[in-house]
């Protein structure tokens, strides 16, 4: 059934955006991404313009977020006080990111730094995350106990504060550093950062794997929601038909990927999601290295 | 001496006569298209009859072009190059106006029922309709090429050579396809009646093209109240996120 978008002005099949949006939800569930690296990828494919596109993933991502949440929530593997740290420095570093944005753009190539940046930071966290989870299943295999929470110079740092859910008792630096970079990150990629986010807390915060899904999930919903509301009152970009059938497909896809990720171990989530993030960062680098089809390109001047 | 004069007046009559004895008389299937949520691209029907007040002349035959236009915006077309071993935009041209869609559909190969000389002052052919708008692309031409090229294989570029009917060089009909990611706006419908390339008579009409319903309704709201409009965006999506939540709940007991 073909479907007509009023802020997007193309018509596309209607099941085929429920697909997209199962799909994303399913990730979403399983990993605690927001899977706004994926979506946005597929719904350029669809013929979605760039700018509804991102916008509309972020919408879409405040949903499927929401629906994961309250799972983990029931579960209690959500560290809100956590969470809450993180987003204080998730929203600075969001201004701060539309900042950056706005001045490349002026400078023009906004779109090849959007890429190198995707390649750079799902290659590098892929690559990480591939390697450590590995290494963790090997481990298992052999019988060896993992060493858990090693110090470093998180511990070092003043303003600690007690982060009862996760067991932690650390500064409050690292994580408002993590969520500003993050923030960051996801102004300038219009992604949530889940992908980001999840690698610094297990392995630059030594959080546990299942509480820092949760967390990460409880997080994307603030930055994405506001990202959403920034982009409705500055650009008119967020379709709302795109977004409630990207969010059908989306919930319910999050439902039934919390339920994989009870049964399945960390580190097999953990290399599932590594060897998803380094795929997705393949074929972005691909499209930089190979000749395109059609050397020229036509957008709309805004 | 009167003889003279009757003979000059009679073939002036000859060379004045046929431009103004042939007439277009337009009829449209709807001069409005509605985009409605289930809009999946719609075919308009464009007919209509050449009224004679003499016979028709014989030295050529009757030719009938038909072009519509979508609204006009303005565009940004980029090259590629590779640096350093990666592809990366180099060289833009900014195309201060080119219509949305276009379709030129005619009874015949447009290189021999239309001369250059009268594409040129009417601007019929894409390549003509594009430059026409006075885009300035200095030398590079090939950006104009690319951008037509490229919305040719989308679909918003049409030449229908041999897509009109004319009967009895009387009745024309065609069929041009609106493609489903439609831009609203006056799409403006231009007849041309041709004989031995030059244009005989020409005929202009609009059809307009809106949103409708929910879609309209949709689009002004994210036009004119964005806050709102955010607002409501993250309230559906909460709304969805729990009710889904515990539908899922209720499912498993």
């Amino acid at each position: 059934m073909q479907l007509y978008l009023p802020i997007a002005e193309v018509s596309v099949n209607a099941f085929l955006l429920l697909g997209l949006g199962g799909l994303v939800g399913l990730l979403s569930g399983m990993f605690g991404v927001g899977g706004g690296f994926l979506i946005t990828p597929l719904l350029f494919l669809v013929g979605i313009p760039p700018a509804v596109a991102v916008a509309t993933s972020a919408n879409q991502i405040v949903a499927s977020s929401f629906s994961a949440l309250l799972t983990h929530l029931q579960r209690r593997t959500v560290d809100m006080w956590m969470g809450t740290v993180l987003l204080i420095g998730g929203l600075l570093g969001s201004a701060l990111g539309v900042m950056v944005f706005n001045l490349l753009k002026a400078l023009g190539q906004v779109d090849l730094l959007v890429r190198l940046c995707y390649v750079a930071f799902l290659g590098t966290v892929g690559g990480l995350m591939f390697w450590e989870s590995l290494r963790a299943i090997l481990r298992t295999r052999s019988g060896v106990a993992p060493q858990r929470r090693r110090h470093n110079w998180v511990h070092a740092l003043p303003f600690k504060t007690r982060f009862r859910v996760s067991g932690l008792y650390i500064s409050v630096i690292p994580p408002i550093l993590v969520g500003l970079f993050v923030g960051l990150l996801s102004a300038i990629m219009g992604v949530g950062g889940g992908f980001i986010l999840v690698p610094a807390m297990i392995y630059l915060l030594g959080m546990p794997t299942k509480v820092v899904i949760g967390t990460s999930t409880f997080q994307i919903i603030f930055l994405t929601a506001f990202t959403t509301l920034l982009h409705a009152t500055t650009n008119q970009t967020v379709d709302v038909v795109l977004a409630v059938l990207l969010i059908l497909g989306g919930v319910i896809g999050a439902q039934v990927g919390a339920q994989i990720g009870t049964r399945l171990k960390p580190e097999h989530l953990r290399i599932m999601l590594a060897i998803l993030v380094l795929a997705v960062c393949l074929q972005l680098a691909l499209t930089l290295l190979l000749q395109p089809e059609e050397i020229f390109s036509v957008e709309p001047v805004e | 001496m009167i003889r003279t004069w009757a003979a000059l007046l009679a073939l002036l009559l000859a060379v004045v006569a046929p431009a103004r004895a042939e007439e277009i008389v337009l009829g449209l299937s709807s001069d409005e298209v509605a985009i409605t949520a289930t809009f999946d691209g719609s075919d308009i029907l464009i007919f209509g009859a050449v009224k004679r007040a003499a016979p028709a002349p014989q030295p050529a035959p009757l030719q009938v072009i038909i072009t519509v236009s979508g609204p006009q915006e303005p565009l940004t077309v980029r090259e590629a190059e590779r640096r350093l071993g990666i592809w990366v935009n180099s060289r833009a041209v900014r195309v201060d106006a080119a219509p949305t869609f276009y379709a030129v559909a005619t009874t015949g190969p447009l290189d021999r029922i239309l001369r250059d000389t009268e594409d040129l002052r009417h601007s019929i052919s894409i390549p003509r309709a594009i430059r026409a708008i006075g885009n300035d692309v200095g030398n590079r031409e090939d950006f104009l090429d690319a951008l037509i090229r490229i919305r040719e294989q989308e679909g918003s570029y049409q030449i229908l050579e041999g897509g009109v009917d004319f009967e009895q060089e009387t009745l024309f009909r065609t069929e041009i396809g609106l493609p489903a990611n439609l831009t609203e706006g006056d799409y403006v419908t231009r007849i041309f009646l041709t004989r031995d390339g030059r244009i005989v008579d020409s005929y202009e009409a609009s059809i307009y093209v809106r949103k409708v319903g929910l879609e309209r309704w949709l689009f002004a709201l994210a036009q004119e109240q964005p806050f709102l409009y955010g607002l409501m965006a993250l309230a559906i999506a909460i709304a969805a996120g729990w009710g889904a939540s515990a539908g899922f709940r209720a499912l498993r007991g």
